[in-house]
């Protein structure tokens, strides 16, 4: 059976597109709501992450930062971010979905446990931020073995040499971040520069679907559409935190953007 | 789990960074992989570099003025009258704490990388200052992260650094105390890794940058150990060094050159913050039992709840203010070659005043914490026994604290 990611890639490449994946953070602003969003969004997206809110975040902006304290400022706990899963995945326009978070909560939940309970969730892939190459080795072989995606992620930093291996010991899908920046920063790197590195990426393997992601707004979505998948994250979750300032129902505003985005790489 | 000998504690880690096999590790972006691959090649070519020692030294002699005193607290001994007591003024130190070393030897490196721009992390904003006057010295831009609570009880501090032209940036995130001013810190890092150098403010942070702390304040205990032989002709038979211990670079570099002694020779004995004597909070891993966990970069003992999300943590002072603690104190703890307790904020207050009754010594709030243990532990010790209290910085910073809770002008 082909993995669902790799259907979804297919899918967008046969409508000459790239795949449109999006980033919410489990819990913003409840749980009822995160899910709502989920929904309402899934018939644009190709792809959903979901963020796993940790408070302790090292690598996220603001925007992702305000998105998990509101989350857990509520209470959500792991078992809600599987509980949304699970619910998702058996709505009717469900996509993949791909876990995102840091180390400390799947330590903490023991790596094993966490991988079963991903399955069980209908979870087909996870990032996690601050595992890199080689220390996730083994932990990816555990996801391998359970045919959950493990996404290994290459950035401007990366040598030639360690992309070369990270590249090969990654799975179907792999996360290009675009510039020197935590998530949300302004794309302070041209897309052109931006594409080519992704395609020194692809070079090496072509048949591995490759994301960019960081810094990817309405107003930049157009001009990198030539990738495998783009990822927007920050601009979503600001979205979300200005429905909430302005009283609006963050539903229909989320999707209103989510729509405007698949509109631009159509 | 076993310490080696004759092998400096900071490199018995293995290649993955992991001492005893799980404290430590690199647990970073992607991004940062390169910036701190690069740093640890600079650092382990530097370290066997002649010239570079030199220049280390030199700046130690004259910029930071080695040694540090070791004096005997004659009146504090008599009125415990027990155990000696002594202590190691490392407050002395140019800037008035043992931050000043590790701030040093960064700028450095920093300089050494061709890198023109300094960022770094504080609490108590000893680590804030010092790096601020490195940088000034060495003709570097530096911008410090700090919590928007600690700007405010360490004011002294921000005043200096402000004054070394260094700019402080406020961290209004999270308890707005060390933990979010180093979240924010290595944030700033990741974003601007290519020009700036990162100097992590204690033995904590990935790998790399538990070894540069506890290699430039290991100066302590080289200091310590001449000092010694020469008050006792030798290394006498029952010694406790007592520090306190939030991140934990003071303590490791106070013991780093005793850890191949025998436990029964001299103690180790760190000391965490209890927080206020009623409070559920505190900042003490390792003596309050906290689980295994990964914070900002490294494996060690961490305040969380069972989910994994790092606790708030409170304490009377800043520079202990802190969640987790370095990897090495949880091997070392592990192993069982030091031991670790707590004191708490009014256990330290009353440290402070007895301290400073008695002797010309005016340690700040986290060394308070330390003489607290010696305190407790002197009287029922035999006169031939010899407590070491680092002082490891100065009461100046703590003013605004002392004088509210104690009503006392110093």
């Amino acid at each position: 059976m082909i993995n669902p990611i790799n259907l979804a890639f297919n899918n967008a490449k046969e409508e000459k597109r790239p795949a449109l994946l999006t980033y919410t953070v489990a819990g913003d602003n409840t749980k009822k709501k995160s899910l709502q969003i989920l929904k309402s969004i899934s018939k644009d997206v190709d792809i959903c992450e979901i963020g796993f809110p940790h408070n302790t975040p090292i690598a996220d902006g603001g925007q992702i930062q305000t998105s998990a304290y509101r989350a857990l400022k509520n209470g959500l706990k792991i078992s809600d971010v599987f509980e949304i899963v699970k619910d998702f995945k058996k709505s009717k326009n469900s996509k993949p979905v791909i876990l995102m978070g840091y180390y400390n909560m799947i330590y903490q939940y023991g790596e094993n446990n966490f991988i079963k309970k991903c399955k069980s969730s209908g979870v087909n892939g996870l990032i996690v931020v601050d595992l890199p190459w080689p220390e996730n080795k083994g932990f990816a072989k555990k996801c391998e073995t359970k045919a959950i995606s493990f996404v290994q992620l290459l950035s401007p930093t990366t040598s030639k040499e360690r992309l070369k291996n990270i590249i090969k010991d990654s799975h179907g899908m792999i996360y290009y971040i675009s510039m020197l920046s935590t998530t949300g920063g302004k794309l302070k790197v041209s897309p052109k520069q931006i594409l080519k590195n992704y395609n020194k990426i692809k070079k090496i393997d072509p048949k591995k679907n490759c994301v960019i992601g960081f810094g990817i707004t309405e107003k930049t979505i157009a001009k990198l559409r030539s990738a495998d998948g783009l990822v927007v994250g920050s601009a979503i979750c600001k979205e979300i935190t200005r429905s909430l300032n302005n009283r609006q129902n963050p539903v229909t505003n989320v999707s209103k953007v989510v729509a405007k985005l698949r509109n631009k790489i159509l | 789990m076993k310490l080696k000998k004759k092998i400096p504690l900071i490199d018995q880690h293995d290649k993955f960074g992991f001492w005893g096999g799980k404290f430590g590790g690199s647990y970073i972006p992607e991004t940062l992989k390169k910036p701190v691959d690069d740093l640890t090649k600079e650092f382990s070519k530097l370290r066997k570099n002649k010239s570079f020692i030199k220049k280390r030294d030199f700046y130690f002699n004259n910029y930071i003025g080695a040694p540090t005193r070791f004096i005997k607290l004659e009146n504090l001994t008599k009125h415990l009258g027990g155990a000696q007591i002594w202590a190691k003024v490392v407050s002395d130190a140019n800037g008035g704490a043992h931050k000043i070393y590790n701030a040093t030897v960064h700028a450095l490196l920093c300089k050494s990388m061709g890198k023109k721009y300094i960022v770094g992390d504080t609490g108590a904003g000893y680590a804030g200052k010092m790096l601020s006057m490195a940088a000034k010295k060495f003709g570097l831009k530096c911008k410090i992260f700090m919590g928007a609570k600690d700007i405010k009880r360490q004011k002294p501090n921000c005043d200096a650094m402000k004054k070394n032209g260094a700019e402080i940036v406020p961290v209004i995130t999270g308890s707005q105390t060390l933990v979010d001013a180093v979240s924010e810190c290595m944030r700033y890092w990741v974003s601007n890794c290519d020009t700036t150098h990162m100097c992590v403010g204690s033995t904590v942070g990935p790998n790399i940058f538990v070894k540069i702390c506890g290699w430039s304040t290991a100066q302590i205990s080289r200091e310590l150990k001449k000092q010694i032989k020469i008050q006792f002709k030798k290394i006498p038979k029952k010694i406790k060094l007592i520090n306190c211990v939030g991140g934990g670079s003071s303590a490791y570099g106070f013991w780093s050159e005793f850890i191949d002694f025998p436990k029964s020779q001299i103690e180790l004995v760190g000391v965490e913050a209890g927080g206020p004597k009623n409070s559920k909070l505190h900042a003490a891993p390792l003596s309050r039992g906290a689980k295994l966990g990964v914070l900002h970069g490294a494996a060690s003992y961490v305040c969380q709840n069972n989910e994994g999300q790092i606790n708030e943590t409170e304490s009377i002072s800043a520079g202990l203010d802190y969640p987790g603690v370095s990897p090495i104190h949880c091997f070392l703890k592990d192993t069982k070659r030091a031991r670790y307790t707590y004191a708490t904020d009014e256990d330290a207050l009353n440290a402070y005043k007895l301290v400073t009754k008695f002797e010309k010594l005016n340690p700040s709030l986290e060394p308070s914490h330390a003489f607290a243990e010696a305190i407790r532990i002197a009287p029922s010790l035999e006169k031939d026994t010899v407590i070491i209290v680092n002082s490891c910085g100065d009461a100046k910073k703590d003013r605004d604290i002392l004088k509210k809770r104690l009503g006392k002008r110093i």
